[in-house]
């Protein structure tokens, strides 16, 4: 790597890796077909088959509570020896009052710890995740808990609400040496681009209808995964997986072309299909899908996108310690299996969309 | 509003913290400092498993104040495997009916809103049917 290539990658002083992972999907599904039938009359396009849908007693607290616990178990690590709790998300349920602080509670990881909550659209999750790398790479933390978790929201009858899903999952991380998985660095691509926003006190975002795609959602993952690829000498067949921000079924297919990975190395953590848009949490549970199979020696590239606009990438390969580790809780597959149909009359009352 | 209350006893809620009786080891829950089996003191604090069984249940469709949103929904007495039984909701039901002495695990979960729209979330333990193998 050249001098200047060298300065732009975030490479942490001492090597970092996941301790462990978990991921949470609430169990009801609303199918992109049952939200055609209410506003098109079933004659619109459906960008995915189906959305995750958190329950009348889910948030983002609870779901993030179940990541973590799952991230602790595969982990080994005691929740006291953590320092730091990091919760990215666009659905935090408190304007003020910080998620992260009943999370922490929840999973013991309390008082002696670093707390706070992360907002950048859909690449809140990545943003903690840098952080924590951060903490750990320059020692002044062993373990710190990442976490991306959304129930994101849609306009009825809004393009959104076809794909708008729930879920997320946790990521420890802690030194190289302990690690599931190596994470040799990140880069981080970012530009002031207004594709997709929500006003102070406004319920549902807005969005900027196709420039979402071009200047937005494709200019900045493919600097972010060029730029990272350029860095650390790979190119696309160095990796085993892929996994890109997922906001609908056709995006990170195309992203992924365009860079030149193959559509086997995406399959795998390609879950927007079945779960929809989980904003935060999309490449993050992505991620845990790919680890769920995934080898001693495989790479793995990883790229977020945020509206606002930016992408995180990060170059992660799996290590030996992955076999012994991956059983220790359930795995994202176990949530995609447990499924539960709904109407769009529950998804409305489910959703609190009932105006009373 | 009770916050505090709500926040005196968020551990046992959140995660099942309960007591071990030092002297005759009985599993305690809700803590209570004084072990109902021996009649000694305990105070040892002591993270239940999570797991347990379905000792009876009914079905509430008529909710006190603040679960009115929940309604109709699942009340089970659950045996813990530690020992104790605790009274709690049962969530994440699916198409699955609950049966006694069906398999069942923690989960913490919205309990309501204290204080309506405006007020604090509380949080703390509901039960769903054992997904872990």
């Amino acid at each position: 790597m050249t001098e200047e290539e060298s300065k732009l990658l975030l490479k942490p002083s001492r090597p970092v890796g996941i301790m462990g992972y978990g991921s949470y999907v609430p169990r009801y599904r609303l199918p992109a077909k049952e939200v055609a039938r209410i506003w098109t009359d079933g004659q619109s396009g459906l960008p995915i088959k189906e959305k995750a849908v958190p329950g009348l007693d889910e948030d983002v607290v609870t779901m993030s509570i179940e990541a973590a616990r799952n991230a602790l178990a595969r982990s080994g690590v005691l929740p006291s020896e953590i320092r730091a709790v990091w919760v990215g998300s666009e659905s935090h349920p408190y304007a003020v009052k910080p998620t992260s602080t009943i999370v922490a509670e929840a999973i013991g990881a309390v008082p002696n710890v670093q707390a706070g909550d992360w907002e950048f659209a859909c690449k809140a999750g990545t943003e903690a995740l840098v952080a924590a790398i951060g903490l750990v790479g320059s020692s002044m933390a062993r373990y710190a808990l990442a976490i991306g978790m959304d129930t994101a929201q849609g306009r009825p009858g809004d393009a959104l609400e076809y794909t708008a899903g729930a879920g997320g999952a946790a990521y420890l991380i802690g030194p190289a040496e302990e690690a599931l998985a190596i994470i040799h660095g990140s880069y981080s691509y970012v530009t002031d681009t207004p594709d997709f926003w929500r006003r102070e006190h406004q319920r549902y975002p807005e969005h900027g209808q196709r420039f979402t795609g071009e200047p937005a959602y494709f200019k900045h993952i493919m600097e972010a995964a060029k730029a990272l690829m350029q860095a650390v000498h790979t190119s696309p067949a160095d990796y085993k997986y892929a996994v890109f921000h997922q906001p609908n079924t056709k995006f990170p297919r195309r992203v992924a072309a365009m860079l030149g990975f193959r559509k086997e190395q995406i399959e795998a953590g390609l879950l927007v299909p079945v779960i929809g848009n989980t904003y935060a949490g999309a490449a993050l549970i992505g991620l845990t899908a790919i680890l769920d199979m995934a080898e001693p020696g495989d790479r793995v590239l990883m790229v977020s996108f945020g509206s606002g606009a930016g992408s995180d990438a990060f170059d992660i390969t799996v290590t030996e310690a992955i076999n012994s580790r991956r059983d220790r809780a359930l795995k994202t597959a176990d949530y995609l299996a447990r499924r539960t149909e709904i109407d769009y009359g529950t998804y409305v009352r489910y959703r609190g969309k009932l105006a009373t | 509003m009770e916050i505090p209350r709500h926040w005196r006893i968020k551990k046992q809620r959140y995660s099942l913290v309960g007591e071990v009786c030092p002297h005759c080891d009985a599993k305690i829950f809700p803590p209570r400092d004084i072990c109902p089996e021996c009649g000694n003191e305990a105070k040892t604090t002591y993270t239940f498993s999570g797991r347990g069984e379905v000792y009876s249940y009914s079905t509430v469709y008529d909710p006190p104040a603040g679960y009115e949103e929940q309604a109709p929904y699942m009340v089970a007495l659950i045996k813990l495997q530690e020992g104790p039984l605790v009274t709690a909701q049962i969530t994440d039901l699916g198409e699955k009916p609950v049966e006694i002495g069906m398999p069942v695990e923690m989960v913490t979960r919205k309990l309501r809103n204290d204080g309506g729209e405006k007020g604090i979330i509380v949080y703390g333990y509901k039960f769903r049917p054992l997904m872990r193998a």
